[in-house]
């Protein structure tokens, strides 16, 4: 299923065009750092994210999220909003040991738009914040984890 | 003179009820019982389990059907089901019309055997009768192995027939019901007790499903585990929950509860491989 | 014959944009859970980052944390795109493992 063998080639063509298209394009996130996925708090999730800008609390970003999670494993959301060039969209979950979900660049060709899947642990705000226009901009709903009764 | 005779009368109504029930009227009342509790849902609603009762986990659960994780169990039962065995032969050879769109016909009672048959126990009769090696319930691949079955499956109405002629097949269907209607455990409950009694309500945080329906959406990919299970794990589990002897997966009293259950929901249509928490 | 991706893509065309979604198979362990058998804590293995590309252009690059569920799924909406079109999902884990599918848009 997880291929490292040499005669996969044109996978690894495949894979290496993309990887370098990645390097040259403006939608690119520079490499992934397991700082940002540190187990650390909320308020120092964000602050290391975001520094002292201020995310401005919005309307426009809507979240699809169920009120209570009938298993906190797989918590589905989309997430849309009707702000303009939007690049980014990040998703935390306040009260998870790592708060920090996922973080997504949007190419203008793409709609404000993303569904994902992810894991929470206990009752609490999900928060998402995108960027535009070099502002950023915050959402926070939340979302209910109850333990099972009879779930096994 | 009368009230004498409607009196003799509704006293012979429940005489008839009492010693004459057959599966066919338990079915009625077990079926008129809910319908009074969840008027708003058609029989067919009931194949959707907890999620016809619960708005709430259903929103979340038509979000993962959008494209469910069993999706990959899936695909690898199919793969499994037409790999050859050993000696050349295949699961195909073993079931009626190829293995495919059957599944709604399992469990049956099974004259030659004088017993009940599981799809499950179909498929490892199959492997065995091909000298491969069975394989374990409950998990891995035959849950794989199911799902396809299930999903060549999808839409069909359970056919679930006591045989008029034999009365093993009878007996057979009432030790299903007496489980069923058994306490067990130190929480001393019995399935009744949850699922007729307290369909509906809530067990701490959860919504207590009907057991009508209970046999039309397995295998299922479960959500805490995010693997696949079939429906007589899920009795395991239930008995460990209650904290009662459990009874494996696949042995004689599960068969028989598995009939009873499949009787009941006769006509319901399948809709496995399914996503559950 | 090829061997089985761990990517699923599926594309919907509607009229004003094209749904893309993506189910991929992979355990996205936290590292936190024990081996039911052996007890030994289950080593990390997810995902760290996904792209998705349209006719060689990327259009979002994806950086997870082991946060995001087992078999994870992604939607995103094209504003624009053809029959024909080539869409392409990437990924990496931490244990460098990797994979890619190539999805043709009916």
């Amino acid at each position: 299923m997880f291929t490292k063998r040499r005669h996969f080639l044109r996978q690894i063509i495949t894979l290496s065009s993309y990887t370098t298209g990645l390097i040259f394009s403006k939608v690119s996130l520079g490499n992934w750092l397991a700082s940002d996925f540190s187990k650390q708090a909320i308020d120092a999730t964000l602050k290391q994210q975001f520094g002292d800008q201020i995310l401005l609390t919005t309307p426009k970003i809507k979240l699809k999220l169920p009120r209570v999670a009938e298993n906190g494993s797989v918590v589905p959301i989309t997430i849309t909003s009707s702000i303009d060039n939007i690049d980014t969209v990040y998703i935390f979950a306040e009260k998870n040991p790592v708060p920090f979900i996922a973080k997504f660049s949007i190419a203008p060709e793409l709609e404000t738009f993303i569904g994902a899947r992810f894991k929470m642990k206990e009752t609490c705000d999900v928060i998402v914040v995108v960027h535009a226009d070099g502002q950023y901009y915050q959402t926070r709903q939340r979302v209910k984890v109850t333990l099972g009764g009879c779930g096994g | 003179m009368k009230a004498h005779l409607k009196l003799t009368f509704l006293c012979l109504q429940l005489l008839i009820g009492t010693i004459w029930a057959t599966p066919a009227t338990d079915r009625q009342k077990i079926r008129a019982y809910y319908q009074q509790l969840f008027p708003q849902l058609t029989l067919a609603d009931y194949a959707d389990g907890v999620y016809a009762i619960d708005p709430i986990a259903k929103s979340s659960w038509l979000a993962i059907e959008e494209f469910p994780p069993y999706e990959i169990a899936l695909e690898q039962g199919k793969t499994l089901f037409k790999q050859a065995f050993t000696n050349g032969k295949h699961y195909a050879d073993c079931f009626p019309n190829q293995g495919i769109a059957i599944a709604q016909n399992y469990p049956y009672w099974d004259t030659a055997t004088q017993s009940i048959i599981t799809l499950a126990s179909a498929i490892n009769n199959c492997r065995r009768q091909n000298q491969m090696p069975p394989l374990s319930y409950g998990a891995g691949e035959i849950t794989q192995i199911m799902a396809y079955m299930a999903y060549t499956s999808r839409g069909k109405r359970i056919q679930t027939d006591i045989p008029a002629q034999s009365s093993a097949a009878l007996a057979a269907y009432e030790q299903g019901k007496a489980y069923f209607y058994k306490r067990r455990g130190q929480l001393n409950f019995s399935c009744a007790s949850c699922h007729i009694d307290n369909a509906g309500k809530y067990i701490r945080s959860e919504m207590l499903s009907p057991a009508l329906g209970h046999t039309t959406h397995w295998p299922a990919y479960r959500l805490n585990t995010g693997e696949m299970s079939t429906l007589h794990r899920r009795f395991e589990v239930c008995n460990e929950l209650i904290r009662a002897k459990v009874d494996p997966a696949q042995s004689k009293a599960l068969r028989q509860l598995e009939y009873f259950l499949s009787y009941m929901a006769n006509g319901l249509p399948l809709n496995g491989p399914a996503t559950r928490k | 014959m090829a061997k089985r991706s761990s990517i699923k893509i599926r594309s919907k065309r509607f009229a004003d944009h094209t749904l893309v979604r993506t189910l991929i198979a992979h355990p996205m362990e936290t590292g936190l859970n024990k081996d039911k058998d052996t007890g030994e804590l289950i080593p990390e293995h997810y995902i760290q980052s996904l792209t998705f590309s349209h006719n060689g252009k990327l259009m979002s690059e994806c950086h997870l944390g082991f946060g995001i569920s087992k078999n994870p799924f992604f939607s995103f909406k094209l504003k624009s795109a053809q029959a024909g079109d080539t869409v392409v999902i990437s990924w990496q884990d931490n244990l460098g493992y990797s994979d890619t599918l190539e999805h043709h848009i009916q």
